[in-house]
């Protein structure tokens, strides 16, 4: 008999053994063995990257430097961006001024401006803090701005016929509504914010080394074995990341969201 | 005399080139049930958000004597983050009455309209028809003085409708709380109301009344005499002349 969580994780532990197995052919029939640096097997990448304690040391140092910036820059964007979008929803003369500017932190090539920051800021925490909230911060502004936007105009003069104030609308009817719609765009925020970090930390290049700089150190010293091992890594902290606040919006609002509900 | 609780008189109202509704006269009397039958679009929900305050006449007055309005809509509009009884709370949370008494009330009207083994279930979960009838039950909580109804029960299945019909006319029985009810259905409207005032598609103008002389409690026997079939038939031959 299967428990549920067998059942879950079986489908996509089936793809990672059929890519494993993918991998394993390049390596060993595809690749001459004098280039099979390229694309070194599986096990070593694995025994490289978190069986030696030196790299191992380094990878957790990067991913726990990474994680910092990346949660101290999202905790950041969120606050900024549920003022914005709050600000927004009171007026729409407010909504229609700052628009353009929140669709402007999501196109600006966020790589043509890591230099500049580097300048003004230093390379160090401050810039990659700063590079993570500007990556991230479009889809909480969005997200909340819909959902606080989003109640019926019936609830709302529901309200009305009762008085309520501004402040009484916005945490009894705005706030509430906009709760699943939040979530939304922190888990797709969070994500970014880890790209965010690694982003700044690969171009920064100084400063304290998150798994940006890893990359760029084990990429120039051809070490194909730590490059893909932390390159894993940074994945894996996405792919928890997104799952926590996948999570966390089930806990929270899935009792009475249609759409977070299981 | 009787006391009227809102008179409409010479109610226009405009938006922009269109004209919703035209010379409306209407005064509801105290206890009194009163159904506005019409085509889509003809404005009676414009004279529930006049009624209410919600929206003024383009000219004309309107004179109400009461400020406990309750105003249910055709979509339940409950809270969905907010149990049955959070919800049914919510205008009296809004009014800022005591806590123990908004309790106490919730649980009795909650009990009125027979969602007791509800109470703590978010409205997720539950059915149309029950989440109608805690749109009602949050409404009840203040006990208003005039009751407005826009459709009410228009997008619910035809039983379930007919079910929350009786329980309608029942609550009007007990609490006598004067109404006005907007729908498209003419025998919902006999069924329920003492007064019914047929209106003709855009620009919205009374075309007929009827005074519908069942007594109250009604039988829901009543919709199969041929006294409510003439009714109706009367009433259906205005609405298909003018709309």
């Amino acid at each position: 008999m299967l428990t549920p969580l067998i059942k879950k994780s079986l489908p996509p532990l089936l793809v990672l053994f059929f890519i494993m197995g993918i991998h394993y052919f390049i390596t060993y029939e595809v690749l001459d063995p004098t280039r099979r640096f390229l694309l070194p097997p599986p096990h070593s990448i694995i025994y490289e990257g978190f069986f030696i304690p030196k790299h191992r040391d380094e990878i957790l140092r990067g991913l726990f430097l990474t994680t910092r910036v990346s949660f101290i820059g999202l905790g950041i964007a969120f606050l900024i961006g549920f003022s914005t979008a709050l600000l927004m929803s009171q007026a729409k003369w407010i909504e229609r001024s700052l628009y353009p500017w929140a669709v402007f932190t999501q196109t600006v090539p966020i790589l043509a401006l890591v230099p500049i920051i580097g300048f003004w800021f230093g390379f160090d925490m401050l810039a990659r803090i700063i590079v993570v909230v500007i990556i991230s911060i479009f889809p909480i502004i969005i997200n909340t701005l819909t959902g606080l936007n989003g109640a019926s105009k019936n609830l709302h003069d529901l309200l009305t016929l009762h008085n309520a104030s501004r402040w009484t609308r916005a945490t009894k009817l705005m706030i509430p509504y906009a709760l699943p719609d939040m979530f939304t765009g922190l888990r797709t925020s969070a994500g970014l914010a880890i790209i965010g970090s690694i982003v700044g930390d690969f171009f920064f290049g100084r400063g304290s080394p998150g798994l940006g700089m890893l990359l760029k150190v084990y990429g120039s010293r051809l070490r194909t074995e730590e490059l893909l091992s932390s390159t894993f890594v940074a994945c894996l902290l996405g792919v928890t990341v997104f799952w926590s606040f996948s999570y966390l919006g089930r806990k929270l609002v899935g009792h009475w969201s249609e759409s977070w509900s299981a | 005399m009787t006391e009227k609780i809102i008179t409409f008189e010479n109610v226009s109202k405009s938006f922009g080139s269109i004209t919703a509704l035209e010379n409306v006269n209407i005064s509801v009397d105290h206890g009194e049930f009163m159904a506005l039958v019409g085509p889509s679009g003809c404005g009676k929900s414009t004279i529930l958000r006049i009624a209410s305050g919600l929206d003024s006449p383009s000219s004309g007055s309107i004179d109400t004597t009461t400020k406990k309005v309750g105003y249910v809509f055709q979509d339940s509009t409950l809270m969905p983050w907010r149990t049955v009884r959070k919800n049914v709370e919510l205008f009296a949370e809004l009014e800022f009455i005591d806590r123990e008494v908004i309790k106490k009330k919730a649980d009795d009207i909650i009990e009125l309209v027979g969602l007791q083994d509800f109470t703590d279930h978010y409205p997720i979960a539950l059915s149309g028809g029950m989440k109608m009838r805690a749109s009602l039950a949050r409404s009840l909580v203040l006990e208003p003085e005039l009751f407005l109804f826009d459709e009410p029960f228009g997008a619910l299945d035809l039983i379930t409708r007919g079910r929350l019909n009786v329980e309608l006319m029942q609550l009007y029985n007990s609490k006598k709380f004067t109404s006005l009810f907007v729908t498209h259905s003419v025998e919902e409207a006999l069924f329920l109301s003492s007064r019914v005032l047929v209106f003709s598609g855009r620009p919205g103008t009374i075309k007929g009344e009827f005074k519908i002389p069942f007594k109250y409690p009604r039988d829901t026997e009543i919709r199969y005499t041929s006294e409510f079939a003439e009714l109706s038939g009367d009433v259906g031959r205005i609405l298909e002349k003018f709309s």
